[in-house]
């Protein structure tokens, strides 16, 4: 029985087609929805003709003009920055107090209900209190992007610190493993798995958070800009400003992806092994 | 070398407390092979924990070469159950066996010799660069090994390590603990509830009883030094002292079958 499931996953993963033709093949498994779907759209705008919904082609075009380098400079770049500087400080800052919760029970105690309390607000209506607090600058939008996608982050890390395997923690301290390299060889590398997971959740967040910090208050930036475009009835420009903030969402998770596969090499291993492949 | 001295350990728990050993007593001297075999849930990986100073006993006394066990001892290195858990899977083998080392601040050409050492001995050289999970059981089982004899530890202390391997392979790690005790002059003190394996491995048997435990029997294994699967196992005097440990497992969970009643009383 198992003999013939081996054959069949064998037969699946060397089909007859030639190399050549697999990867036109592959090509049309990934480009055929989007396909459609600009097709549809397309077709849609034609046919209503509706000032607000412009066709793909218009939107490209306009894309190509309003995003060039002087756009990229004043606007994208400092975005896309504050993007990967909130993200970055949510993550230190949540790995950092998440290990420190997950080794303390009695910490975690004290302080689950005022994070679960804290957790519940939506980060967009913290905007206008930073804006008190804090002026209109740069801290400011740090500071939202920070306080949304902390969350995920912290928890999971929680979570990952307090599900160490205790056959390894006793290994640990048999052969003498403390400090530093306890934290990082043990505590940190089993947690990552939960970590990253956390991590990803939390880059979507930031995205978010970035775009809606620039749309209350800001003089710069995508998600003023894009308010701009739409306050000036400059409809194609405004879609063409959400298509680079896909791009731009998309492009990070693929990025993402790349540096959890590394990371988490010996987790799919671990987990393929389980399987039994 | 390891004393052992009228050590209890009580479990607290929900539905009552858990006595795992009640009143154990023994010795071992400097670069003696012992095995210690009971029945299951008797205490063995309890003893051997507390023995580690991973767990601190209820009352009695741990003492290993003089000095009093409150914490894991820096010269005793422990192989566990549950032994595919214990490696590190985000380390490649070497990286698995050399981490203690790097804590002993040995230096890197050092910790090298060692690992190469270690590995060779257990036949997995070859397997250096590999992940604990791309290698079977039984050579998890061996990593786990060679990471405790890299250590150079004065004390080996293993916990039924050949339980998941098949029969061949067991043979050769059995043969492989006496080749290693005798190169590397540990003292070891290996756990399994397999009678055969205790009397073919062991210069002495420590037998313990079913719960409440204590030391049931304390056995000398009077074979000759060279071991070998077939020809000792077929002595005479290999049969005589598993029948008599046989027996004195058989009395001991006898005597236990009739305790519970009583210990059902007294509650
Ligand atoms: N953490 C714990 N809390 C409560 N009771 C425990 C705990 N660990 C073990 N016990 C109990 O103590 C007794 C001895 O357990 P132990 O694991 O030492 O047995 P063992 O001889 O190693 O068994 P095996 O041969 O199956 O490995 C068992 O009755 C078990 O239920
Ligand atoms: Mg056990």
């Amino acid at each position: 029985m198992s003999a013939a499931s081996t054959d069949t996953r064998d037969a699946a993963r060397r089909p007859g087609a030639s190399g050549a033709s697999r990867i036109a093949l592959r090509a049309l498994h990934l480009l055929l929805l989007p396909l459609v779907l600009i097709g549809a759209w397309w077709l849609a705008s034609a046919v209503t003709g509706l000032y607000y919904l412009p066709t793909p082609g218009e939107i490209a075009a306009t894309f190509v003009e309003v995003w060039g380098a002087e756009r990229l400079a004043a606007d994208v770049l400092p975005s896309i920055g504050r993007l990967i500087g909130g993200f970055t400080l949510g993550s230190v800052l949540g790995v950092a107090l998440g290990v420190v919760l997950g080794l303390s029970a009695r910490l975690r105690a004290v302080l689950e209900p005022v994070l679960e309390f804290f957790r519940a607000i939506p980060p967009p209506v913290l905007v206008p209190l930073l804006m008190l607090f804090m002026g209109v600058n740069t801290t400011m939008k740090l500071a939202v992007i920070v306080s949304g996608c902390i969350w995920p982050i912290l928890l999971n890390t929680i979570e990952g610190v307090r599900a160490v395997d205790p056959v390894l923690i006793d290994t640990c301290r048999c052969y003498g493993v403390r400090g530093r390299r306890w934290l990082t060889t043990l505590v940190l590398r089993s947690a990552s798995p939960q970590i990253m997971a956390g991590m990803r959740q939390g880059l979507s967040i930031a995205i978010i958070l970035m775009v809606i910090s620039e749309m209350f208050a800001s003089s710069s930036g995508l998600g003023y800009t894009i308010i701009q475009f739409q306050r000036s009835f400059a409809i194609p420009e405004m879609w063409s400003g959400i298509l680079l903030l896909g791009l731009l969402g998309f492009g990070l998770s693929v990025l993402f992806g790349l540096a959890e596969r590394r990371v988490l090499y010996w987790y799919n291993g671990v987990r393929a092994a389980a399987r039994g492949e | 070398m390891l004393d052992v001295t009228g050590l209890q350990k009580i479990y607290p728990g929900q539905q009552g407390e858990v006595e795992a050993l009640r009143d154990l007593t023994f010795d071992l001297g400097e670069g003696e092979l012992a095995c210690l075999v009971g029945p299951s849930g008797c205490g063995k990986t309890t003893l051997l924990k507390c023995i580690a100073g991973l767990m601190r006993p209820s009352s009695g006394s741990v003492v290993l070469a003089g000095t009093s066990v409150t914490g894991p001892p820096p010269d005793m290195a422990v192989v566990f159950q549950e032994y595919g858990r214990s490696l590190f899977p985000w380390l490649r083998v070497r990286d698995n066996v050399e981490l203690p080392l790097k804590e002993k601040k040995l230096p890197k050409q050092r910790r090298r010799e060692l690992s190469d050492e270690a590995l060779d001995a257990v036949g997995l050289l070859k397997s250096a660069d590999a992940y604990p999970w791309q290698l079977s059981g039984g050579m998890q089982q061996r990593v786990a090994i060679a990471r405790a004899i890299a250590y150079e530890p004065r004390v080996l202390l293993m916990d039924e390590p050949f339980a998941a391997v098949d029969a061949q392979t067991r043979a050769d790690l059995e043969d492989l603990i006496r080749t290693l005790w005798k190169r590397f002059s540990m003292t070891v003190l290996f756990v399994t509830h397999d009678i055969d394996e205790a009397v073919y491995l062991g210069e002495r048997v420590l037998v313990m009883s079913s719960s409440p435990t204590i030391i049931q029997d304390d056995v000398t294994i009077d074979l000759p030094d060279e071991r070998d699967q077939i020809n000792t196992r077929g002595e005479h005097r290999f049969a005589e002292l598993r029948t008599r440990i046989y027996a004195e497992i058989r009395n001991a969970s006898q005597s236990a079958t009739a305790q519970p009643q009583e210990a059902g009383k007294a509650h």
